[in-house]
């Protein structure tokens, strides 16, 4: 019992970390339309710049600064802000589709990065001995792990209603203005491309935070775990969860991790050892699949964005004698 | 400094070319970056490679053309495998692309075809497993043709046939019927539909013609390398900036953006070493789109 409470505590911190890579692409994708297929870079520059400053000094790499954890994270949210930024510079005013291959032009060439800067990030052996939050607790895992889980969920809460209230501000509205009508939205004055930046470098830098967490909670990184698979993880998260929406975003992360640590705990036990590798295929074959089914039955996801009506309209509503739901879309 | 990278960035470039062929077709007249696209070309070589074994099992060894490491089975494989390509990339728009088409929204189909391409790559993971397949274990001597480089035969015979195919691809679509309604659709599907093209023929044209070449630069990779479920998709980003180098839907301008990108790599080798190879392709994408997002021979930016 007391075991399956520890690995309860520690689903939901990898799932809430995961979360918070879905608020990062909620913010450019549900609320901007900005397509980045880039995620796994992102993530990985977050990791990476705060793994390198917050760890011991390693004798066969740049390092040793031995940064205390949370300037680690603000340093990763700043790095990959500050990346995402560029990338937005030099394609955000092009067709959307420029961005989305650039976007996964920079995941490769990080992970390439990643793999061959040895002496920045220790090469294919990644970087360990990154400091854990609550280290001191690690003795005992269902109290280490209740304690990240606790820190986590504040993090994400904090994320969770900075975004809610942008999202309702008029800085939120003018981005979901841009998605819907470009054209609208300039010519009502709003600088099209400088908001899509802003919203594009804000989103990177959540995943860059996402990435930190991860590799603080870990304790490890290696170049492998910033493959294209795990940008096509957060995207699914967000489709299913229904994108537009924070909490969708949220729900969305915890659903898919289950059915995803599930499904690989079914393999890990049910299949003979020589055939896990296909196995594991299979499981990414059926991800694919119900990624591709969900877009095309239920597009909205499980909870799908809200309707935005104008306050005029609800008092109408309000004032009729049948009031009922805003239509949605 | 050897020469040598000059032959194999050619040679590189012409096979990344043949990919970014089908790539710019159809983002010219689908309207959509399919990722997918590198997946066909692992699926062609494993269809391919499907096709040959099971004529040589079926009618034992056949001769070798000297001095190349294959025979006549594939040929024949290639061309059912081509047919076989195209067929599945029908099939993939039947299933997925064509109903998103309908609710319109351009954007959704890349992260569909981000989608499917990572089904397509783990279902031959499954199928073939990751280890590497060849075509044949043959050892290729490389027979020197001047200027310090050296050539296998295999190599030499796999540009002759990229030359060919890109000149049939260059009449198909000036001399052809369906070629010509393809360039209509491309410039402007309103007005291609009001004259009355059928567009839907167009569609399965591309698609079809698209997984073809995939298959052949497929095939190309897996003679003179090897086979693998990643393959198709590692060469996605050089065919991507080959198709933006060259100009989206100029078909010229893919091959000579894929020229440009093989021998742009293989220079690199040269000069940073074999590690940072595949940002080479990241580099040149971006510097085009800073400077002239249309690229070398596109007509528009729309």
């Amino acid at each position: 019992m007391i075991d399956l409470l520890g690995y309860g505590a520690f689903f939901l911190v990898n799932a809430l970390i995961f979360g918070v890579l879905c608020l990062g692409l909620n913010l450019q994708w549900g609320q901007t339309g900005l397509f980045n297929v880039g995620v796994a870079g992102f993530a990985a520059i977050g990791a990476y710049a705060s793994a390198i400053l917050t760890t011991p000094e390693a004798a066969e790499r740049i390092g040793g600064f031995g940064w205390p954890i949370l300037a680690g994270w603000l340093a990763a949210m700043l790095i990959a802000g500050a990346a995402a930024a560029l990338v937005g510079l030099a394609t955000l005013r092009l067709r959307a589709d420029y961005l989305a291959m650039t976007t996964f032009g920079i995941a490769v060439t990080i992970q390439v990065v990643a793999l061959n800067a040895t002496a920045l990030t220790g090469g294919p052996f990644g970087i360990a001995f990154i400091p854990r939050p609550f280290a001191s607790l690690a003795e005992t895992p269902i109290a280490f792990n209740a304690a990240n889980l606790a820190l986590t969920a504040a993090v994400v809460l904090g994320l969770f209603l900075v975004l809610e209230t942008l999202t309702r501000s008029p800085w939120g509205r003018v981005l979901r203005a841009i998605r819907e009508d470009e054209a609208a939205a300039a010519s009502l004055g709003k600088s099209v491309n400088f908001y899509r930046l802003q919203a594009f470098a804000f989103g990177g830098a959540i995943m860059g935070l996402a990435g930190a967490m991860q590799a603080h909670f870990i304790g490890f990184i290696a170049p492998d775990n910033y493959l294209s698979i795990l940008t096509f993880q957060v995207w699914a998260m967000l489709i299913v969860g229904g994108s537009g929406n924070n909490r969708g975003a949220l729900i969305g992360a915890v659903v898919v991790w289950a059915l995803w640590s599930l499904s690989s705990l079914a393999v890990g036990t049910f299949v003979a050892p020589a055939f896990q590798a296909r196995a594991a295929a299979l499981q990414i074959v059926a991800i694919g699949m119900a990624l591709a089914v969900i877009l095309l039955v239920r597009p909205r996801g499980l909870v799908g964005e809200r309707a935005t009506v104008s306050r005029d309209v609800e008092a109408l509503h309000d004032e009729g004698a049948p009031a009922h739901e805003p239509v949605r879309d | 400094m050897s020469l040598q990278f000059l032959a194999d960035g050619l040679f590189a470039g012409a096979l990344i070319g043949l990919g970014a062929v089908g790539l710019t077709l159809t983002y010219s007249i689908l309207r959509f970056s399919n990722f997918t696209h590198g997946d066909f070309i692992s699926w062609g070589a494993y269809l391919a490679l499907g096709v040959v074994s099971a004529l040589t099992g079926w009618i034992g060894p056949a001769a070798r053309f000297m001095p190349f490491s294959f025979g006549w089975p594939l040929i024949v494989g290639g061309l059912f495998a081509m047919a076989l390509t195209g067929l599945l990339a029908l099939a993939l728009d039947a299933a997925l692309f064509k109903p998103l088409r309908r609710t319109g929204h351009g954007i959704v189909m890349v992260i569909a075809s981000f989608g499917a391409s990572l089904a397509l790559r783990a279902m031959l993971e499954f199928l073939f497993t990751s280890e590497p397949a060849y075509f044949s274990r043959a050892i290729q001597i490389a027979i020197p043709i001047g200027f310090g480089i050296r050539v296998t035969p295999d190599q030499a015979a796999m540009m002759g046939l990229a030359l060919v195919v890109v000149i049939a691809m260059h009449l198909l679509l000036t001399r052809t019927h369906i070629g010509r309604s393809m360039r209509a659709v491309s410039e402007n599907p309103a007005l291609a539909r009001v004259v009355g093209i059928d567009v839907a023929a167009v569609i399965r044209a591309t698609w079809l013609i698209g997984g073809a070449l995939a298959c052949v630069s497929g095939i190309m990779l897996g003679l003179t390398v090897q086979i693998r479920p990643q393959m198709g998709f590692d060469l996605l980003l050089p065919l991507f900036a080959a198709a933006i180098l060259g100009g989206i839907g100029s078909v010229w301008g893919a091959i000579i953006g894929g020229l440009i990108v093989g021998i742009a790599e293989a220079g690199a080798v040269q000069v940073i070493g074999s590690e940072y190879r595949s940002a080479v392709a990241f580099v040149l994408l971006i510097a085009m789109l800073l400077v002239r997002p249309r690229g070398l021979f596109g007509v528009r930016e729309g």
